[in-house]
């Protein structure tokens, strides 16, 4: 069965679906990079945060009796999306504002800090008991077979990589032609120039903290919903490889981004399905390690370059 | 309360002319508490509970009405500092204090009736939320009290990193007295119990907390070589210390060689360890490093997790040799197997005496990790890794090979990793793939960075304040990591250069005069 074609498309379908989830987590962890040029380990906590509020709302809708699944599925998200960025906006201003000049390092370890006490937080007022949900979309097509082999594709896979889509194109709009976007664009390129020329820099780094933390609000969504099982830790192995992803793709680079998480989710399914399950880590890390050896400024970056 | 406030207010202070804006005040404490009540209405709020394995969800709103409150209430205190109406904050502290204090100690009444008669007037009853608003309460009283006496607010952040700067030189230089001192202590520390009137200071427990903070002490040492002298962000330093603790695990088990003998070998391979790892990131900087290594990290626990015939896989491996002294056993004496460190001695068989021997064993570990580190800063790989964390370009066009200097520092840095982990392995007597994970890394690296990159002495500091302190608090235990995590933020913000961030340059043009 291994051999087959179609046991291949059921391994790019799932690896795609995957994928769309990192990207959505590491565009976060790219634009914060692009902006403040720190790694936000707690992107991942944020993440997972989304997926519990999901969670709870899910629970919620059915005890008012809200069934019909488009509806409470639009409600949810829209709740998550309304609630967690308040979270990454909170992180930024407790954690990482205060540090805005500090040594490079001391950001990185309140971001630590950050996922640590995150974690440790929902695991106190949550239980650390993994807690499951009951599948809410049904459903898929068939599109192969092959005997009594059939690949499938589920609405909700096409749920997810639609909504991807269709927040990538918003997404990419409001930065291309908006003004935040182009205020977020400027403070990239050089924040002591841009607050210069009128840009409130506080207030964009804000926002980007809160646009990230959207779409990985959505991601935990996405999560909840293709896995049905969260737990408070979840946040630290998708956190890491969306960073993985966002590196791979180029940090600071948005395409790069989704490109880098389709990537990895595309090789830790295809590695799962040809090779072993509990390699799937190890095989997507040493990707990593070997686009990097190659392209030091990973797929899409921009050249690093040093004037001495 | 009222003669506390009245005596305070007997000073003469210059009391701003202005007056408060009370409409903005109670907006910006507004403001605040509706944040903190976006924050908590459904993380804190909602309670997922399994009820007869169906999940609900359940309603905890009054929990949130009080954080709510207490965020308004903490922010109007945060206000008036700000606003110099420190008056005004007491009136608002003393109070507080008073309402968090009484339902602390009420616990203490006996009566059942007048403690329940208490409960119903306080307003917070949970003994972690009390513990929290007392503590912040006395703080910001300090603040208050110490603004009437020099009627500032607070310091600026400039005058703060001044005297942070000020404390780490004068650090340093008592480093002279302070590190033989500290040394000392360390020595004599296993027998405090002999010193009358400390009682049993030094017990089980308390051993094994020092050991525990000496490894972090002697794993702050190494990866300092890495991140504080040659500037290569490592955040995949645990790798090194499970490759040590498995590779003497497996050569102990599979040739019955002691842990000295294994030591070094251990060592070995975990520096070969850090050579292939430092290959492939030779031409990478900053962060793609940082997350080369700890993608290298996640891989290392992988292939020790499920390489099962090797390192038998989650389920670990047991019953790892315990160090001997020169040759002798520490175990209770037995008939029939010749010497061990009792009979050998002479001496009456004491349990405690295997903890003592691991205490020291750790304790030279460490030094000699110290010692390397303070000479190799001045021999010419010592330097060549400060200039390279300098300016890379600028070495290499002065003849430093890079190549070679980095992948000596991750070498070096990654052989103490291995011996600290064969010790962790000789002290467990059993490992699993789980003692090494990245939040292991990420502790080592805080305590680098906590101390104050480059300070021997801060590591030793920020290792007791975050590894011992919460050891010792082991009965919170759900809090603990909570307390961590914030623990490293707070202390990240208050010194954003690590407590004893001071570093003097290893090189001058001219002798100081002084």
């Amino acid at each position: 069965m291994q051999g087959t074609y179609e046991y291949l498309v059921a391994q790019l379908i799932n690896g795609i679906t995957l994928g769309t989830v990192y990207g959505l987590i590491a565009i976060g962890y790219t634009m914060v990079y692009g902006v403040i040029g720190m790694i936000n380990f707690a992107h991942g906590d944020i993440f997972m945060i989304g997926s519990f509020i999901s969670l709870m709302g899910f629970l919620l809708l059915g005890v008012l009796g809200i069934t019909w699944v488009p509806l409470a599925v639009l409600i949810v998200l829209l709740a998550t999306m309304a609630l967690t960025p308040v979270w990454g906006w909170t992180i930024e201003r407790v954690a990482y504002r205060p540090l805005r000049s500090a040594p490079r390092l001391a950001p990185l370890i309140t971001a630590i800090g950050m996922s640590i006490f995150l974690q440790n937080f929902v695991q106190v007022v949550q239980g650390a008991k993994i807690k499951p949900m009951q599948p809410v979309i049904h459903g898929g097509f068939e599109i192969l077979r092959r005997g009594n082999y059939n690949v499938s594709v589920s609405i909700m896979q096409i749920f997810i990589v639609v909504l991807t889509t269709i927040l990538m194109v918003g997404f990419t709009l409001l930065i291309s032609r908006t003004s935040l976007g182009r205020a977020q664009r400027a403070c990239e390129q050089d924040i002591g120039m841009a607050a210069l020329l009128g840009v409130n820099v506080d207030r964009t780094i804000s926002l980007t903290f809160v646009m990230g933390s959207m779409l990985a609000s959505v991601a935990g969504l996405m999560f909840l919903l293709n896995y049905g099982v969260i737990d408070f830790f979840i946040g630290f192995l998708a956190g890491i490889k969306a960073f993985t992803a966002a590196v791979l793709g180029g940090i600071g680079s948005l395409p790069g981004a989704m490109l880098g998480g389709i990537l990895i989710g595309l090789i830790e399914a295809l590695w799962s399905g040809y090779f072993s399950v509990e390699y799937k880590d190890v095989a997507a890390f040493s990707v990593l390690i070997l686009v990097l050896t190659l392209r030091p400024t990973g797929l899409l970056g921009r050249p690093h370059i040093e004037k001495v | 309360m009222t003669s506390a406030s009245s005596a305070i207010a007997a000073r003469p202070v210059g009391a701003p002319a202005y007056p408060l804006n009370l409409g903005a005040m109670a907006k910006e404490a507004g403001l605040t508490a509706f944040v903190v009540l976006l924050l908590t209405v459904a993380m804190v709020g909602l309670n997922l509970e399994e009820v007869n394995s169906d999940l609900v969800v359940l309603s905890r709103m009054g929990d949130v009405a009080v954080v709510c409150a207490i965020a308004f209430v903490g922010r109007i205190v945060l206000i008036l500092l700000r606003e110099f109406r420190f008056r005004a904050a007491l009136a608002i502290l003393v109070p507080a204090t008073i309402i968090v204090v009484i339902p602390l100690f009420g616990r203490f009444v006996t009566s059942g009736q007048a403690r329940a008669d208490l409960a119903s007037v306080m307003p917070f009853h949970d003994p972690i939320v009390c513990w929290v608003v007392l503590i912040l309460c006395l703080f910001f009283m300090m603040r208050a009290v110490r603004g009437f006496r020099r009627s500032v607010s607070s310091m600026t952040a400039e005058d703060r990193e001044a005297r942070a700067d000020r404390v780490g030189a004068m650090v340093q230089h008592a480093g002279r007295y302070l590190g033989p001192a500290m040394l000392l202590l360390a020595i004599v520390f296993p027998f405090a119990n002999a010193i009358p009137g400390l009682g049993a200071l030094a017990d089980r427990r308390v051993l094994d907390i020092a050991i525990l903070v000496l490894t972090y002490v002697m794993l702050g040492w190494g990866l300092n070589i890495v991140v504080g002298l040659a500037g290569l962000l490592d955040l995949g330093y645990v790798a090194f210390y499970g490759v040590g603790a498995y590779s003497y695990a497996i050569l102990a088990q599979s040739t019955g060689l002691g842990f000295w003998t294994c030591l070094p070998f251990a060592g070995l391979v975990a520096a070969t360890a850090g050579m292939l790892l430092g290959f492939p990131v030779l031409r990478l900087r900053g962060d793609y490093l940082a997350i080369v290594t700890l993608g290298f990290g996640e891989m290392v626990r992988v292939i020790l997790t499920n390489w099962v015939s090797f390192t038998s896989g989650p389920a670990g491996i047991g019953n790892i040799p315990r160090p001997t002294f020169f040759g002798l056993q520490i175990v209770p004496p037995a008939a029939g197997v010749g010497h061990n460190f009792f009979t050998f001695f002479g001496l009456d068989y004491l349990p405690i005496t295997r903890i003592v021997f691991l205490y020291y064993v750790i304790l030279v570990l460490a030094m000699i990790t110290n010692l390397f580190t303070l000479r190799i800063r001045k021999l010419p790989i010592g330097r060549a890794w400060e200039a390279l964390r300098e300016d890379e370009v600028a070495c290499a066009s002065l003849g430093i090979n890079p190549r070679n200097t980095k992948l000596t520092a991750f070498a070096i840095g990654a052989m103490f990793a291995g011996f600290a982990g064969s010790f962790f392995a000789t002290r467990q007597g059993f490992i699993t793939p789980e003692s090494f994970t990245f939040i292991e890394s990420a502790v080592i690296l805080a305590i680098v960075v906590l101390g104050g990159m480059g300070s021997q002495i801060g590591v030793v500091i920020a290792a007791i304040v975050l590894i011992g302190l919460p050891e010792l608090f082991r009965e919170l235990h759900q809090y603990r990591m909570l307390a961590f995590g914030a623990a490293m933020i707070l202390i990240m913000v208050w010194r954003p250069r690590g407590m004893l961030a001071h570093r003097e340059p290893t090189l001058r043009l001219h002798r100081q005069t002084s």
